[in-house]
């Protein structure tokens, strides 16, 4: 049975689950071994690794942009989809409003009827009065913002993020990852996320899961207060630091106590 | 007008007016005879004498590197899209497109006037060099697009035409103005280059024709006026290819950005 309904009952079935996911190029490299994995509704979802250990992988296997060579990937019901990339990756020649609208204007609503939608995204990734300026001329920080705001048009009910904030600098992600928390309280939205960063996964995450290199495999999961306010004062708490401490040692275990690649 | 500005236009001007006086002071203290080297002043009496010869030539040199220009984007084009489309008639095709590119045109020239009417010939020619790098440029082109806005696409469900459309076809726009600003010079080259090797006289001769011509009767002058206008109608060309680009990318492509220091 491919898809099981929600029974309403809290706890009930996952909203994504993978069973025994093999990921095998045909170079003959192993990218994912035996990956078992359960997202729940409503959850702040990390794969946390070095690089090299298949967490885009895993993103990219549950967006069905890439097919596993093995078990399976089930959806409780398929729901929509947002997918940010680790570049804004923007369509250069079109401005902001267009490059927000893409997502609709790829299921047939018109510019008019999508206005409303694009603009409604924009404001609420805080670029509203941007449409018409084009992504060079907006900073790295804005064009993420932009890709957020793309993404979130569609109201999706689960948002699959690939290493966003990587290649901004420290102060730029701290407020978009703050900002991101706002959204995510406001939509809704499960949210999956990519990065390797540990202070980063503890302080979104309700949920890390710890990934190991070569092959990719599932190392440790660990959880995180969901009902912790995640704030300033999180970030200089006991909780926070006794919490990158234990993600840390589980990811030195997982890289075979290595120093980093 | 900035410092700048005026140093732009200013020098290349000048330097251009110093030229023309010099070589008109060179021909006037030393007595070269006309025959040998005409002094720009007579190149200009000859042009506006001769217009009536010299006028209807750049028309039919014009009009021949234009249908051969037109001739060349739609093929170039066209066969570019039907290689995206399908890899395997690439590989067919590329083999003789390259020994079309690397085979001087001048030697092809003499065997298409066997086959083709002379202006027919000329036309041909010009299509030949014009051709490949409008072709090569674009198949290139719709090749570039970034990666992540196709796995973008993809997640969106987007139809193959929407997808050629909106991500393909822009993508390729600037590689494609750059295959056109090369094959538009080139496209007269060709016209050209046909024209000497026809040596056809009558109502359908080319400015080419008049060099070729003028050269035997020994009228020097008459070679500098059509030489000149060939020079003219290549800057124009180039300008006008230019401009399309600016108009076309300035808002979007790096090409056609001043950065700001």
């Amino acid at each position: 049975m491919m898809n099981m309904r929600a029974d309403g009952v809290a706890g009930g079935a996952p909203l994504i689950r993978l069973r025994g996911v093999n990921k095998a190029f045909k170079s003959g490299t192993v990218a994912l071994q035996d990956v078992d994995l359960d997202i729940r509704d409503g959850e702040f979802f990390t794969l946390l690794g070095p690089s090299g250990c298949g967490k885009s992988t895993v993103l990219r296997i549950v967006a069905s942009l890439t097919a596993c060579t093995g078990g399976k990937v089930l959806w409780r019901d398929q729901p929509s989809l947002g997918f940010v990339f680790q570049e804004p990756t923007l369509a250069p020649w079109s401005d902001v409003f267009d490059n927000v609208w893409l997502p609709l204007r790829l299921k047939g609503v018109s510019r008019a009827k999508a206005d409303q939608n694009v603009r409604g995204a924009l404001a609420s990734v805080g670029l509203g009065g941007f449409e018409r300026a084009y992504p060079r001329e907006l900073s790295g920080g804005m064009k993420m913002r932009v890709s957020i705001a793309r993404a979130l048009v569609l109201k999706p009910a689960v948002l699959l993020m690939d290493e966003p904030f990587a290649a901004l600098d420290e102060i730029t992600r701290a407020k978009l990852n703050d900002d991101l928390l706002t959204l995510r309280a406001a939509i809704g939205a499960t949210i999956v996320f990519v990065t390797h960063s540990v202070f980063e996964s503890v302080f979104l995450s309700t949920r890390i899961c710890v990934m190991a290199p070569r092959p990719g495999r599932v190392w440790a999961e660990i959880e995180i207060d969901p009902l912790a306010v995640r704030d300033e004062d999180f970030r200089l708490s006991p909780y926070y630091a006794e919490r990158v401490r234990e993600v840390s040692a589980a990811l030195h275990a997982a890289m075979g106590g290595a120093t980093c690649a | 007008m900035t410092r700048e500005t005026v140093e732009d236009y200013l020098f290349p001007t000048l330097m251009l007016v110093i030229a023309i006086l010099a070589w008109e002071a060179y021909v006037r203290i030393n007595h070269v005879p006309s025959f040998l080297l005409p002094a720009p002043s007579v190149v200009i009496v000859t042009l506006i004498r001769d217009w009536s010869t010299l006028g209807a030539s750049l028309l039919v040199t014009v009009t021949t590197t234009f249908e051969a220009l037109l001739a060349a984007i739609l093929g170039g084009v066209a066969l570019a899209l039907m290689f995206h489309l399908w890899r395997p008639l690439e590989r067919a095709f590329f083999p003789f497109a390259v020994v079309m590119q690397v085979t001087p045109v001048i030697s092809i020239a003499p065997l298409l006037l066997v086959y083709l009417s002379s202006s027919a010939a000329v036309l041909v020619c010009a299509f030949l060099v014009a051709f490949f790098p409008i072709l090569s440029n674009t198949a290139l082109g719709l090749a570039s697009a970034d990666h992540n806005l196709i796995d973008l696409f993809e997640l969106y469900g987007a139809s193959p035409w929407k997808q050629l459309w909106l991500l393909r076809l822009p993508s390729a726009l600037p590689y494609f103005l750059g295959g056109l600003r090369i094959g538009g010079g080139l496209a007269l080259v060709g016209a050209i280059v046909a024209e000497i090797a026809a040596g056809s006289a009558g109502s359908g001769s080319g400015l080419a024709y008049r060099i070729v011509e003028s050269g035997f009767r020994l009228e020097i002058p008459r070679m500098f006026a059509a030489l000149f206008l060939i020079s003219i109608t290549g800057i124009l060309i180039f300008l006008f290819f230019t401009g399309l680009s600016w108009l076309l990318l300035h808002r979007w492509h790096d090409s056609m950005r001043a950065r700001e220091r």
